[in-house]
């Protein structure tokens, strides 16, 4: 529900390890909520998220706080300081390190950019910025809220590839996006 | 912990940073203790008795025009929903948040209180008690200013919200500490208002987080 209007019901929809899921649906359908109520950010009014572990059901608030990472349509990025600090901040937070962090930037092809302020950086090259959390600190389920509208096509399929990575490594993402994933998945309409 | 102070790190970061910090807030103080006594006339006997509280009230005003924004930027640009995300829960991020903007305006501004105190012409005998009133007192502008910041997030106001859901609860700090100061100069037992203070003081640290995390999760839902 968002404000008094229903967005979607009767969703549903299971993940498990290596898959992928598109989200598709025309603007507002809610794709954007679906996420962030996987994420335990909104409250679906109705229905239930649970997560499952390797030996079963794990804590929601465990699961939100150590197994997932979601990267929307903003970036989380203070524009004054520089796209290395942000990166190392956000790769700390979620639990990386210095050195993932540094890995990170060089397979998302950042390693000119670091010492720039970010509010000198493009769209695609903040985004880029903010998806490096997705390596910096390894968690099995990616929540992304159009991840490439803003990557032009040679960083696209450089992050395809690190997403197929991912799924052949026994991760999960759920993708909310308008253009095909560039990996094997399902597709999910919603709101009809 | 760990993360805890990973964030307090950044958050110290971000205040020190460009765009003001410490340096604005200590010169807005230092505006409001030079304007309050244009308006108040020149007679410096009477100037001499208002300064302690002259002093003590621009401490506030400071503290709160400073904390504003201490949600609402991260609201706007996204970094709430990875805070959200993240290992500590929300009570500890806004207690990172309000401790970093004591330690980057309160403190600089509770060491600058004595200073426009004597330059006001207020007698010495206060200013070992001005300081640490003014510490303490500095605890609850942050956390009691933090809790208003995030009660107004997304709102299109935010300013004077935040000015209007704070200033009532601001009242009884200015108080304690205004008398206890009072008290001192005037030779009086002084002890009650600043205990009274530094019970303010602990109750807003405490329960102010846990509003405040409240508020977030209901701006971000």
């Amino acid at each position: 529900m968002r404000g008094e209007r229903r967005l979607f019901s009767g969703l549903d929809l299971e993940v498990s390890a290596g898959q992928a899921v598109a989200l598709t649906g025309r603007n507002g359908a809610g794709k954007t909520s679906l996420l962030r109520a996987v994420a335990g950010l909104l409250r679906p009014a109705e229905g239930t998220i649970e997560f499952d572990g390797e030996a079963g059901p794990l804590e929601a608030e465990a699961a939100r706080a150590e197994a997932l990472h979601m990267v929307g349509h903003h970036d989380g990025l203070k524009s004054t300081r520089s796209a290395w600090e942000e990166l190392l901040f956000q790769a700390r937070w979620t639990g990386g390190s210095e050195a993932s962090a540094r890995a990170a930037a060089t397979r998302l092809d950042l390693d000119r950019l670091l010492a720039l302020e970010v509010r000198r950086l493009s769209a695609g090259q903040r985004r880029r910025v903010a998806l490096a959390r997705l390596l910096a600190s390894p968690r099995s389920l990616w929540l992304l809220d159009e991840p490439m509208a803003p990557l032009d096509a040679g960083h696209r399929e450089g992050f395809g590839a690190l997403m197929a990575e991912h799924l052949a490594g026994g991760g999960m993402i759920l993708a909310a996006v308008h253009d095909p994933l560039p990996v094997p998945c399902r597709t999910m309409e919603i709101g009809g | 912990m760990k993360a805890f102070l990973i964030l307090l790190r950044r958050e110290l970061a971000l205040a020190w940073g460009k765009g003001g910090g410490p340096l604005l807030a200590l010169a807005f103080y230092a505006c409001v203790v030079t304007l309050l006594p244009l308006a108040a006339g020149r007679a410096p006997e009477r100037l001499a008795s208002l300064a302690p509280g002259i002093a003590w009230l621009a401490l506030a005003l400071a503290a709160l025009l400073s904390l504003e924004r201490l949600f609402e930027r991260d609201f706007e640009d996204g970094a709430l929903d990875l805070l959200a995300l993240g290992p500590a829960p929300l009570e500890a991020v806004a207690v990172a948040k309000c401790l970093a903007h004591w330690l980057a305006a309160g403190a600089p501004l509770a060491l600058a209180a004595p200073i426009a105190a004597l330059a006001l012409g207020a007698s010495t005998q206060i200013i070992p008690l001005l300081i640490p009133c003014a510490l303490a007192g500095g605890l609850a502008f942050s956390f009691l200013g933090g809790l208003g910041a995030s009660l107004a997030l997304g709102s299109k106001r935010g300013g004077l919200l935040v000015a209007v859901i704070v200033l009532p609860l601001y009242v009884p700090p200015v108080i304690f500490g205004a008398g206890a100061l009072d008290a001192l100069a005037g030779g009086l037992p002084w002890t009650g208002g600043l205990f009274l203070l530094l019970a303010y003081s602990a109750a807003a640290v405490a329960l102010g987080p846990i509003a405040m995390a409240a508020a977030c999760r209901n701006a971000l839902d």
